[in-house]
């Protein structure tokens, strides 16, 4: 931050989650900063799903604490996150494979929307302002997201790649303040990859949206994210820009076993 | 109308003023120009297309663009792109419009060759291109971009918003009330509108330079022929850099007043055709061959009494569309089941691809299979061939409506003059007839003399006065059996299989023909699918026994079709191969409309070509491939070769 004053926009501070025996996450502390796009890292097992899932109110750690913009809010429910302004997409793609894209798009508008079914139904004056408005915003994201194409089809018939993208979308619709992206590129090829790199970008720098994102493709972390935290077994190993994570001996042991090199 | 009518009535006139005598007239309010986006038609009236035009105009004279200036346009089609080609056009300037998908070799050279110092790009992708080309060709000194998606944290020093040039005009215009208006008055007919860079099958791209009353006679001379209204829709799909888009949406649109579409994405095309129904349409054979392809497939897997009433009712069509083309009288037995198959499938059918309104659909740029032109003839799109070269301002033929045949592009349009040369070159003498390449005077000489363009096509002209083209001109030659060989009929005929994506055929001083196919991706992958064939790659696909036993079978077919005509039964296909990759324009393989470089393929593929005229039956590859963005991968197979039998 140029003024040397490091506001975060979401801190978790020292959380613990245990299922059972096992322990998911060991004192994680984390900073995810205004407008900076946040790479969450670890091998598999290494409790970043689980943090994701703090953040967006699924589990409560305990102890420990969740601040969002600087007012705490460890044990609120999901759709209480999702109203203050943070957005998700899932590992598993997690879409009403029944509605077209447009339909899920909209449903990620949902919170949004003001008008009850009696308004909306009748679709006269607020009610069919707000549907137009809503419209508006969505084929905003279908332009953004270059998804003309399907806008129509329904989204169990999409390819993988596309569903993912349509994910992202929905995330999008609900013009979050803070994305929460996890695996957003898992089981693309290389040209999808590139794609969806560079909507994470684009919505970063044109939209000013701020993004969490787990992603194994190193490749690609290291492309574009601005800092870097690592997990493993559940606990923080390393926190740093991609050239400082790439050296960081840590991180080399962690992933590549003792003796790796670099 | 007669030619001196269609003639005088040009003169005077440039592609500028019909606009502004357009948006003056009552029929200002009327819509002019629509695109899809955000999911929805965005109209705007011809008065507002005048007001868009003139703006930028007025924004690009800001920027120092003046009187014989060239503009150079590349993206898809959109209102922003055709507005600045007209807006050029309105200066005196002249638009040089590109092929969007067009690698950084070919762009450099045009814009090198054309001085193109401004250049209006759509989107990121392609300001991309120009400021990477900005390094060697420092002469581009502004990109101007209509799409803003990605672009805020570009430098703008050296890149402009579409909108941005245009405030800049709206400044202008208040200093200079009527500025534009004026240079408009200050065009000449015989002022360069367009200079259209050709593909060129061999060498460099050559720049066609056509004038307005070149295009204006030419779009009215077809226009006098056919019924276009007003009321017309067209969708601009094609790139603008062919001659034909430049034609339609710019030059006859002016003329004849009627509406283009612009589709939201090359992806929709289909399903934004189907939203507009477009009343008049031209493609290329290779769409037409790809809407009965999708047809074909889509049938396949069809429940089988669907299939079936499908299949029944389009032979009752087909059977009735051949009796009529052989001027035969249509027993009412056969009439009455094709008005039955109107209904339950050809009428749907129709409406499902978007033409059930097309009142006028044309194919031009190559020859079309017998069988394309058939299916849609069928069911009830009047589809007719013409034929015309960029050097000609695109169309001087067309079928008139009562006289449309399979295999001819049909008579002269009016003024239009052609003859045969004793080499049996097409002439064509027109007031379309371009002016010469530009700075290009070798090859003009060699393609205008006395005024007669030497089109390089071969072709007849039969008794009823139409014209039939045969092949390149440079491409028939004799085998060493003393038969005519004439390429791309026998690849045309290849071509027609749903399976077959592409072909090569040899035989210049050969003993026998030999062909090299390409699979069509899409059709054989979706039948090695349903017979649960598994395959990785394109390659792999390409070599599967199974595969090669199904295009056997397509090459036996065309050889039967080869044996019926007695000229051509030497040139039955002996021996054959299927290739491991796709002919790809950005191999230089293929140009970008699609046409074969046999020069290149010959010398490229000698290897192959020597183990087809040898006994080998496989043969060993390596080639390189060429992405878009230049990178190259290296693919390895070992290709089979098959030989076919002959029917004596």
């Amino acid at each position: 931050m140029p003024d040397g004053i490091q506001r975060s926009m979401l801190k978790v501070s020292d959380a613990y989650v245990s299922f059972g025996a096992l322990h998911a996450l060991i004192g994680v502390s984390l900073e995810i900063r205004p407008g900076e796009i946040l790479a969450i890292i670890g091998p598999n097992g290494a409790g970043k799903t689980t943090l994701i899932n703090v953040i967006s109110g699924v589990y409560h750690p305990s102890p420990g604490q969740v601040f969002f913009e600087g007012e705490e809010r460890t044990f609120m429910s999901p759709h209480h996150v999702a109203a203050l302004g943070i957005a998700r997409t899932f590992q598993n793609v997690a879409l009403f494979k029944g509605m077209t894209t447009l339909d899920n798009l909209l449903v990620g508008r949902h919170l949004l929307m003001r008008s009850g079914l009696f308004a909306s139904g009748c679709y006269w004056r607020w009610g069919q302002k707000e549907e137009i408005i809503n419209r508006e915003a969505v084929e905003d994201i279908i332009d953004f997201l270059e998804i003309e194409a399907i806008r129509k089809t329904p989204a169990g018939m999409l390819p993988y790649g596309m569903q993912k993208r349509v994910e992202l979308g929905r995330a999008l619709a609900a013009k979050p303040k803070l994305l929460l992206l996890d695996e957003p590129m898992a089981g693309m090829n290389l040209e999808e990859k590139e794609d969806i790199a560079r909507f994470i970008l684009d919505a970063n720098e044109e939209w000013g949206v701020t993004i969490a994102l787990i992603e194994h493709d190193m490749g690609v972390v290291m492309d574009i994210s601005d800092r870097i935290v690592v997990l493993d077994y559940g606990r923080k190993i390393a926190d740093g820009t991609p050239n400082e994570i790439r050296d960081n001996p840590e991180v080399i042991k962690a992933y590549l076993g003792a003796h790796g090199k670099k | 109308m007669t030619m001196e009518n269609v003639r005088e009535d040009a003169r005077g006139n440039t592609l500028p003023k019909l606009l502004l005598s357009r948006q003056t007239r009552k029929e200002a309010g009327r819509v002019a120009i629509r695109e899809k986006d955000f999911g929805i038609w965005q109209s705007y009236t011809w008065e507002e297309y005048w007001r868009q035009v003139r703006r930028f105009a007025a924004g690009l004279a800001t920027l120092g663009f003046k009187r014989g200036d060239t503009l150079g346009i590349i993206g898809d089609n959109r209102p922003q792109l055709y507005w600045a080609e007209v807006a050029a056009m309105c200066l005196g300037g002249i638009p040089v419009p590109m092929y969007q998908d067009a690698i950084e070799k070919e762009l450099q050279y045009i814009i090198e060759h054309s001085n193109a110092r401004i250049v209006v790009a759509e989107d990121q992708e392609q300001v991309d291109k120009m400021l990477a080309l900005k390094e060697q060709v420092p002469a581009i000194g502004i990109v101007i971009y209509d799409d803003p998606k990605g672009m805020r944290s570009y430098d703008h020093t050296h890149i402009k918003a579409f909108t941005q040039v245009q405030e800049m005009g709206i400044e202008f215009e208040k200093l200079n009330p009527g500025y534009v208006e004026r240079e408009v008055e200050k065009v000449q007919p015989d002022d360069i509108a367009l200079i259209a860079y050709t593909s060129g099958t061999t060498g460099n791209p050559k720049g066609v330079v056509l004038t307005h009353s070149n295009l204006i006679t030419n779009a009215r001379s077809l226009s006098a022929m056919e019924d276009h209204r007003p009321t017309d829709q067209i969708m601009a799909y094609l790139p603008m850099a062919w001659i034909g888009d430049g034609v339609l949406s710019v030059a006859m649109f002016l003329n004849t007043g009627f509406t283009v579409n612009c589709p939201e994405d090359p992806s929709t095309v289909r399903r934004d055709m189907r939203e507009i129904g477009p009343t008049l349409l031209i493609c290329p054979p290779r769409i037409w061959e790809n809407i009965i392809s999708m047809v074909q497939v889509k049938m396949d897997d069809a429940w089988w009494p669907i299939r079936k009433t499908y299949d029944y009712f389009l032979d009752v069509a087909t059977e009735a569309v051949k009796l009529e083309s052989a001027k035969k009288p249509v027993p009412l037995s056969l009439k009455i089941l094709r008005s039955i198959g109107k209904v339950v499938a050809i009428g749907p059918l129709r409406d499902n691809l978007g033409l059930s309104k097309t009142r006028y659909a044309y194919t031009a740029g190559a020859a079309i299979g017998p069988e394309v032109f058939r299916f849609f003839r069928a069911i009830g799109v009047n589809l007719k061939q013409i034929y015309g070269l960029t050097e000609t301002s695109a169309m001087c033929t067309y079928q008139p409506d009562d006289d449309v045949k399979l295999d001819t592009v049909g008579k002269p349009c009016v003024g239009v003059e052609i003859r045969i040369s004793d080499q049996g070159e097409v002439l064509i003498k027109s007031p379309g007839v371009f002016q010469g390449y530009y700075k290009n005077p070798e090859a003009t000489d060699e393609t205008l003399e006395d005024g007669w363009l030497h089109t390089g096509d071969a072709g007849i002209i039969d008794k009823a006065g139409h014209l039939k083209i045969i092949d390149r001109a440079k491409d028939v030659s004799i085998m060493a059996t003393g038969t005519i060989f004439a390429p791309q009929y026998i690849e045309n005929k290849l071509k027609f299989s749903q399976f077959i994506k592409e072909a090569v055929t040899l035989g210049q001083s050969k003993d026998y023909v030999a062909a090299m196919i390409n699979i069509d991706a899409e059709t054989v992958g979706n039948w090695a699918e349903r017979r649960g064939i598994g395959f990785t790659s394109y390659t792999d696909l390409s070599q599967k026994p199974e595969i090669y036993e199904l295009i056997h079978e397509e090459v036996n077919k065309v050889n039967g079709l080869l044996f019926e005509e007695e000229q051509l039964r030497g040139a039955q296909i002996k021996r054959f191969l299927i290739l491991h990759k796709e002919l790809d324009p950005d191999d230089a393989e293929i140009t970008r409309t699609r046409k074969v470089r046999r020069r290149f393929v010959a010398e490229k593929y000698e290897k192959l070509i020597n183990a087809l005229y040898s006994d080998q039956d496989r043969v060993k590859v390596e080639a390189v491939i060429t992405y878009e963005d230049g990178r190259q991968a290296t693919i390895r197979a070992n290709l089979a070769i098959r030989d076919v039998e002959i029917k004596e």
